[in-house]
């Protein structure tokens, strides 16, 4: 878990870099409020306290990383109490969670606070000198309002857009999944067939028509990235095989993709991965590993 | 180009502790207990009672049943019990108790031969009379092996050299010291099953193994020696066939059906030196080993002789936690140093807290560790969480049968679960056919 948390510092570091410190405090309270209430369950149920696993820790910063960098302090408190609680001490804690307990906070919180957690900001609007760059659009806003994006690709992957804290900066994402696969926490297979899906499909169904999108600007928007390789890789919420992975990347990126273009909000990540969640029993049970001498 | 299998892993060898040390013979101790089973099968019907003198290499249990194999008195002397005593794999097991009068009189049936001069039924007769069986630890009688069912065929033997339990180095020496014996079983098992294509494979941290056995094997033509890679369970029958044959053993059938007979080197060494010298199978190398032993050593020691006097031998510290007969990934753990060196004890582990921890099991994370490292590509995780509701339907669907209970599951699950040891229970409880 510790090295979870290690990949994502890079994350959390372009965050404080692209939306100032606010960024960071917004973080620490996520994280602190999420390891609060896993040990006041544990206190409550008279079980030895659990934040030392390091989960609640990650839970708390991956929540963070898909808030906008404008939201209230206690919005993280409520998302943390949702995720934590909510999410996961009520069905059993670590390893007994059927959906990812950082997205169903955020879910949580996008129905609840739709307007402030759906406005964003200019990045580096701190150094500006007027601070008045409150409303500001998501590339995917834009595009699926039909607007030109004049962002360059290089912009996206450096995270020089609007958008959550912890999305926009690609760069700092892929730091992190490559030190996760170094150190053998995770598998690529749910990520690469995640990213790839949506690529795919971003192209084929643009917004002008079939065979127009952008397959590059369809990854690196929208948090692709930070759900595909910090959420879906969940080992309680995903497949256990690498082909089960690879069939949850896949499913995954074609509900992004149809949210996106079909569903209320411009992002489809968050909804797309909790439903493959609860696929993820259902996938083990139909993909089974080819036995030896089968 | 090292040959290997798909899973498994690699665990901390600690075979550095007495890889270099040469076999030592044991002195034979004063009283021997050879017990009734020391095979994979029914025990042995004792053939002598108390009072009774017996010779070195006389027969002394007579096999009942068909996977059962012959016991041999392993020193001169005179039967002082016949009774149950502790047992290394069972708990405790019928013995024959044999006070030593350190003459080592030979039997009078033991009469040396030549392998070249015998028919393939005479070998594998001297076999069965020997009570050979797999010294690896399995202790499958070998002559078993060597006799396929009618209709099959074997194409080919392979010499079990991997010994990829952490700790032991007992084959390992035996290749080093003893390769001419080992090829010259190999020699005659391939006669006897009339198969022109003989492997030695041994795992790639035993490359003077390796070149010694090759340099010996570069006159024969029909004997290629190979690299496995070091990684458990590759001294696992189906997972070594895997590896140098690229074949698979169907489930639920033996490596027979997949036309290979596999034989532990050590074994292959004493078919040749049982048929040479006539006498029985009545000694083996033993490595005694772990942090809780002062001096580690690979001895040579009767069978027969008891825990106590290998570790009077090697001496053994303080704190010692638990001690184990085998090696440390499919050892068993023992109650008593009472119980006697048999035919499959390969080792003797103490270990102290260095090695030996407990942890209590948290609840299954669903990494998938367990599904990712299965040498038999099962899915351990739900074997167990079938077996724990009462569903052995549901854990023989995710393979409970085909699970050979090698603990890599257990051994790799971050959360420390008892995987293969539900599994092991859950097996124990499937209806018999």
């Amino acid at each position: 878990m510790g090295n979870v948390l290690i990949a994502l510092i890079p994350a959390v570091a372009a965050a404080t870099w692209i939306f100032g410190l606010r960024a960071l405090i917004l973080i620490c309270i996520s994280i602190c409020s999420a390891m609060l209430f896993e040990h006041l369950w544990c206190m409550i149920f008279k079980k030895p306290t659990t934040i030392f696993d390091g989960s609640a820790a990650i839970t708390g910063a991956l929540l963070a990383l898909t808030l906008p960098v404008g939201v209230d302090w206690y919005i993280p408190v409520v998302g943390s109490f949702f995720a934590i609680i909510v999410a996961k001490c009520l069905f059993g804690g670590l390893g007994n969670n059927f959906i990812n307990p950082a997205l169903a906070g955020r879910a949580f919180l996008l129905a609840s606070y739709s307007l402030p957690m759906t406005t964003w900001v200019q990045p580096f609007y701190y150094q500006a000198e007027t601070v008045d760059a409150v409303s500001y659009a998501t590339p995917l806003k834009l595009a699926k309002a039909g607007e030109a994006v004049s962002l360059s690709h290089w912009d996206m992957f450096l995270g020089n857009m609007g958008g959550c804290m912890g999305e926009v900066c690609a760069l700092a994402l892929i730091v992190g999944f490559i030190y996760l696969l170094a150190r053998k926490i995770i598998q690529p297979h749910a990520t690469l067939s995640y990213v790839a899906t949506v690529a795919l499909l971003g192209w084929v169904f643009g917004y002008q028509g079939l065979m127009t999108g952008d397959p590059v600007a369809s990854v690196l928007t929208g948090g692709v990235l930070l759900g595909g390789i910090f959420m879906l890789t969940d080992y309680t919420t995903s497949p256990t095989t690498g082909l089960g992975n690879v069939i949850a990347g896949i499913l995954a990126g074609a509900l992004t993709t149809f949210i996106r273009l079909k569903g209320g909000y411009p992002e489809g990540v968050c909804y797309s991965i909790l439903f493959v969640n609860i696929l993820a029993p259902q996938i083990d049970k139909l993909i089974l590993p080819k036995k030896y001498g089968a | 180009m090292t040959r290997t299998f798909r899973g498994g892993f690699h665990p901390a060898e600690k075979k550095e502790l007495t890889a270099v040390k040469e076999i030592v013979s044991l002195a034979v101790p004063n009283t021997v207990i050879i017990p009734m089973a020391q095979h994979i099968g029914a025990p042995c019907e004792p053939l002598v009672k108390v009072g009774d003198e017996v010779k070195m290499g006389q027969k002394i249990g007579e096999p009942k049943g068909f996977v059962s194999v012959a016991v041999h008195a392993s020193v001169s002397g005179k039967v002082i019990a016949v009774e149950e005593r502790p047992h290394t794999g069972l708990g405790k097991c019928l013995a024959v108790v044999i006070e030593n009068d350190g003459l080592d009189t030979p039997a009078e049936s033991i009469l040396p031969k030549d392998p070249g001069k015998m028919t393939p039924q005479e070998l594998l007769h001297a076999i069965k009379e020997a009570g050979i069986v797999g010294m690896g630890g399995a202790t499958f009688p070998t002559h078993i092996k060597l006799s396929p069912p009618e209709g099959k065929q074997a194409d080919c033997v392979i010499l079990n050299g991997a010994e990829c339990e952490p700790f032991l180095t007992a084959d390992h020496r035996m290749m080093l010291e003893h390769p001419d014996d080992i090829i010259d079983g190999l020699k005659i098992m391939m006669k006897i099953l009339n198969v022109h294509r003989g492997y030695i494979a041994i795992e790639d941290n035993k490359r003077d193994a390796y070149h010694l056995l090759k340099e010996k094997c570069n006159e024969e033509f029909d004997i290629e020696v190979i690299l496995v890679k070091t990684k458990y369970p590759q001294g696992s029958e189906k997972q070594l066939i895997d590896s140098v044959l690229r074949r698979e053993v169907k489930s639920g059938q033996l490596p027979i059906d997949a036309g290979v007979v596999v034989q532990n080197v050590a074994s292959a060494a004493q078919i040749s030196t049982s048929i040479r010298t006539g006498m029985p199978l009545i000694q083996r190398v033993v490595t005694v080993s772990g942090s809780g032993c002062e001096n580690p050593q690979n001895l040579l020691v009767r069978i027969g002789t008891p825990l106590s006097s290998l570790a009077e031998y090697t001496g053994t510290t303080d704190g010692i936690k638990k001690v184990l007969a085998g090696g440390p990934m499919m050892g068993t753990a023992q109650y008593t140093l009472d119980a006697p060196v048999i035919k499959g004890t390969s080792g003797l582990l103490f270990f102290t807290e260095k090695e030996y921890h407990h942890y209590e099991p948290k609840d299954c994370l669903r990494c998938g560790r367990c599904v990712k490292h299965c040498p038999m590509r099962l899915m351990p995780f739900m074997i167990m969480a079938n077996a724990e509701l009462g569903n052995l339907d549901g854990a023989v669907r995710y393979g409970l049968k085909d699970c050979m209970e090698c603990g890599t599951c257990s051994y790799i699950c971050p959360s420390r679960r008892h995987l293969v040891q539900t599994i092991k229970i859950a097996k124990a409880n499937l209806p018999k056919k």
